[in-house]
């Protein structure tokens, strides 16, 4: 196979990132292609269905389906508000008049007269799309949405969760193999770069600080169970509320973060970010990111251009047992299967670390840090 | 046409990769002879499914010496070394084919639609039913919610209810559903029930939907007749859904069968061979995000999809739903679980590594035979009797009856374990694929085991619809490795107590020996050999003949042999022994070496 190794994730100091925003049903394109964008700026917006509500009529007026028609006060179509009547009888004595009141304002859906169920649609509910980046409208999709093109730092990470959010970035370490024991007032509507390892304490001390985001090398499992509240079973995330996103860049552990992630963090600190956390890891998988725009020119990559294969002499990361972490240069690439550890005759690379120690692993088990 | 068939080529489009092999006639015998595979490219940059396709036959050409492409067309017919006779295809990529399902009754009509989604290669996403615990606008919004791409509305018998019928459709209207891809299609809906609904779901539905109108799936209580919804299943995926992803126009231009959902293809070919052999048969196949279970007892075929028990995308999702303790029960030696959570999570987040070292690979499989585990349970709730039928029965069948509805799933009745996926096909030892099988399903009596060697079993399904003869020469000579024989008797006991007597004639002589609570013992009985065996089993275990009834039988070997498991089912694991008991039983398989 072509690629019998894992593709690096995309780590950029200077780059130019696309960012497609679409809404989910189609609706209306706010701004122009060609016009500047705020990350909290409306680029298109649209109406959801409002909600049902269903009411068994017939039951509460001890009439049959059939005889619904002429019951009803409303007909397909017909608006109504809150209290308003629905449906009543019509007895010789006004007494013993049952009147049905609406419970909702919103439109008559549909009445059955096979069911006897009345189905009224409460008022649309509006939903907004923002731009999440600063920069350019490169391009609309009619009707859904709009691309956005800017031009900066670009950092994806192994794992995150919460949303899209955005703030300046504070460095409270100064290296990559350094970990934050505490964040204080300073983090308020900041994304704070922890180091080494995200602790729940930390995300603690972080939410009541009023930062909006943590990124950190590693995260213990047993902490992101006690944050989310439950165990993770599948990586798809994006949608919890937990009060700020967090983004892992290198994996579950206590992992030091790569020093080009660093890097580019620690030049880019104090800059304004725009950051979400969403993972999906399956096909067509999606990586929590870290972009920060930038007026800085420099030798720009395209976001999204596929990678060459393996060679003598990248740099990479071992990202399973024994070596999980530890960055080295490949130093073999030997094209024969041979018989590792477990038994399993496997594709393997030799590796080369830092201190000259020199292993081989499947390549399977190692992923490309593009340099 | 079967007959005219020579040379075969076919692929299976995975989420991932695309699979193709060529079957080819030799001396009068069909076999599989070359394989090749790609990335599938259903996603950006190429956004066209043949390309993948294209790629993997291509590495056939070049193994095989066989010229099949003509630029991008599949040249047929074969004429000497150049083409093949047909095309035939499976996919299952961009997620395969998500259905919701509807019925009146939730054990009744809402399992009948269940299982004719299954079988028919869907993963169900819900199943609505009139008595499902949900208020109605729960419902609307878990169907505009879920956007699967066909739904499925049965309920009632004919001549049955009609307004709880109206009531469900009336609900999907109302939810105005999208279907997945294609934002401007209408969603397919099959409505298979009470034919008297038919037209006033067809006032309800017609507008808003798609769809199609089809026989009852449960005319009557007492039968299900699944067969004509599941067809229209078929083409209904052809034309909606395959046809809306990228390439997948052309590519059913090439094939010379319908491209079938790769589980509908396993599906048919479990089928075929337990109708040919007049077996019953259990076939698993473990995937990185799901597991499918088939089952084909007295030749009727179940099939149940778990959509988040897997090996790599989903194997969080087993620690989570079996629990530390059930996993740490089949590894011989102690982790720390903290360091065991993060290693797991990280195998979730970069699901495409491999376990180098010993103990991580010990670690997968005592995983995996948990993911088997539960899928199994979770088939055995689903492959049941028809619900809600009224049936004489004895203070026995009491006994054996599930809370409701009557397993179909007998494993003292069971003939033929398949195994297939990953971690079973490519083991690093064929014994640790048959270990799994025996721990996960837990056989009784005399069960044959064997694994899918390269994962060819969704070609040879849709091969089987062309050509049966084919398919199942070719499922018998190369897709299957037969592992063995496992002879379990079923019963209780103390450790070390003889729970069974056995007289073997293995090749190399006639073997007399007792097998004891616990133990597990390993005979050699190669592939080809198939000998007597006597079982005495001791009184209250069972071998197949009632409890403490003797039993002669013929058992057949296979890469691992015959294998002879004390240990009791359920398997008896001791608390306060653990680590040696399963050492013991390592040893005895030779699953890891010294």
């Amino acid at each position: 196979m072509a690629h019998a190794y894992t593709p690096g994730l995309r780590v950029t100091r200077h780059a130019v990132i696309q960012k497609e925003r679409r809404l989910p049903l189609k609706g209306e394109v706010v701004v122009e292609r060609g016009v500047e964008v705020r990350r909290d700026q409306v680029v298109a917006r649209t109406e959801l269905p409002g909600e049902v509500a269903t009411m068994n009529i017939v039951n509460r007026l001890g009439i049959l389906p059939q005889e619904l028609a002429g019951y009803m006060l409303k007909k397909e179509g017909d608006q109504i508000v809150e209290g308003e009547p629905l449906a009543e009888t019509r007895p010789l004595i006004k007494w013993f008049k049952t009147t049905i009141e609406s419970p909702v304002s919103g439109t008559v859906e549909s009445i059955s007269l096979v069911t006897g169920q009345v189905i009224l649609r409460k008022a649309p509910k509006p939903v907004e799309v923002l731009a999440y980046v600063d920069g350019v409208v490169d391009e609309v999709i009619a009707e859904e949405g709009v691309r956005i093109e800017t031009r900066g730092a670009y950092i994806q990470g192994i794992f995150g969760v919460g949303g899209e959010c955005w703030g300046a970035l504070h460095l409270a370490v100064e290296d990559a193999n350094a970990e934050t024991k505490t964040i204080g007032a300073e983090a308020a509507g900041k994304i704070v770069v922890v180091g080494s390892l995200i602790t729940l304490e930390i995300v603690e001390q972080a939410r009541q600080a009023g930062a909006v985001g943590l990124i950190g090398g590693g995260m213990r499992d047993q902490d992101l169970r006690d944050l989310l509240g439950y165990d993770l079973g599948v990586a798809i995330t994006g949608a919890e509320e937990i009060g700020l996103t967090v983004i892992v860049t290198e994996g579950f552990g206590r992992i030091a973060m790569a020093g080009k992630t660093f890097d580019i963090l620690r030049a880019c600190s104090g800059m304004e970010a725009s950051i979400s956390g969403a993972t999906q890891i399956r096909a067509g998988v999606l990586r929590p990111e870290i972009i920060v725009p930038s007026a800085t020119a420099g030798d720009e990559e395209h976001v999204g251009g596929d990678s060459e294969g393996l060679q003598v002499g990248n740099v990479l990361r071992v990202i399973r047992m024994p070596y999980f972490g530890q960055i080295g240069r490949v130093s073999g690439l030997p094209a024969e299967l041979q018989e590792v550890e477990s038994g399993a005759m496997v594709r393997v690379l030799e590796v080369e670390f830092d201190g000259g120690e020199q292993v081989v692993v499947p390549r399977a088990n190692v992923e490309l840090i593009e340099e | 046409m079967g007959s005219d068939l020579n040379v075969v080529i076919a692929t299976d489009c995975g989420s991932t990769t695309t699979k193709a092999i060529l079957i080819e006639k030799k001396d009068g015998q069909y076999r599989q002879t070359f394989r090749g595979e790609a990335p599938t490219t259903v996603e950006a940059p190429f956004e066209d499914v043949t390309r993948g396709v294209l790629n993997a036959i291509q590495e056939i050409e070049e193994l095989s010496g066989r010229k099949i492409l003509d630029g991008e067309r599949i040249i047929t017919p074969a004429e000497g070394d150049v083409g093949v006779d047909i095309y035939i295809s499976t996919s299952s990529a961009g997620g395969g084919l998500q259905m919701m399902v509807g019925g009146v009754v939730q054990a009744m009509t809402g399992e009948s639609a269940q299982r004719c989604a299954l079988g028919a290669g869907a993963i169900v996403m819900d199943t609505l039913a009139a008595n499902d615990g949900r208020l109605p606008h729960e419902k609307i919004e878990r169907i505009r919610q879920l956007r699967p791409d066909m739904l499925l509305l049965a309920g009632g018998t004919d001549g049955g209810t009609i307004s709880h019928v109206v009531e469900l459709a009336e609900y999907i209207a109302a939810a105005d559903p999208k279907p997945r891809f294609g934002s401007g299609f209408m969603l397919p809906v099959i409505f298979s029930g009470n034919q008297d609904a038919r037209k006033e779901v067809a006032r309800v539905l017609g507008e808003k939907t798609a769809l199609t109108v089809t026989e009852n799936i449960r005319p009557v209580l007492e039968e299900e007749n699944l067969g004509p919804a599941r067809h229209v299943i078929h083409d209904l995926f052809l034309e909606h859904v395959m046809a809306q992803a990228p390439g997948y126009r052309k590519l059913m231009g090439w094939t010379g069968a319908p491209i079938m959902p790769t589980p509908g293809a396993v599906g048919e070919i479990m089928q075929t061979i337990a109708r040919q052999q007049a077996i019953n048969v259990v076939g698993v196949d473990i995937g990185g995000a799901t597991t499918d279970v088939f089952s084909v007892f007295g030749e009727i075929f179940n099939r149940t999809v778990s959509a988040n028990l897997g090996m790599s995308y989903s194997i969080s999702n087993v620690l989570a739903e079996a629990g530390l303790d059930d996993i740490m029960r089949w590894v011989a030696f102690g982790i720390e679980e903290a360091d065991l959570r993060d290693r797991i999570k990280n195998k979730m987040i970069r699901p495409t590594t491999i376990p180098q070292l010993l103990q991580e690979l010990q670690v997968e499989q005592a995983i995996a035979r948990e993911a088997l585990r539960l899928a199994f349970v979770q088939h055995r709730q689903l492959a049941v009797g028809l619900k809600g039928v009224q049936s004489e029965r004895t203070l026995a069948d009491v006994f054996e009856q599930e809370a409701t509805g009557e397993s179909l799933i007998r494993m003292m009745k069971l003939d033929l374990l398949v195994g297939s996926g990953g971690v079973l096909s490519h083991a690093p030892r064929r014994e640790q694929s048959c270990a799994m099988l025996i721990d996960a399903f837990q056989p009784e009596g005399i069960t044959r085991l064997a694994v899918d060697s390269i994962f060819m079993m969704p070609h040879l399904g849709v091969l089987s619809t062309v050509d049966e003869q084919a398919a199942t020469e070719v499922f018998e000579r190369d897709c299957l490795i037969y592992l063995g024989t496992c002879v379990a008797p079923v019963g209780s006991g103390k450790v070390g107590e003889v729970c069974l007597q056995y007289t073997v004639d293995l090749p190399s002589g006639r073997q007399t020996g007792e097998l004891r609570v616990g133990e597990l013992v390993l005979l050699p009985l190669a592939d080809d050999d198939e000998v007597e065996i006597e079982l005495e089993p001791a009184r209250r275990w069972d071998v197949g003949a009632g409890p403490g009834q003797a039993l002669s039988a013929r058992v057949c070997g296979g890469v691992v042999g015959l294998v002879l498991d004390g240990r009791g089912r359920p398997i008896q694991i001791l608390e306060d022994d653990r680590l040696d008991q399963v050492s013991a039983w390592q040893g005895a398989l030779n699953l890891y070496g010294e």
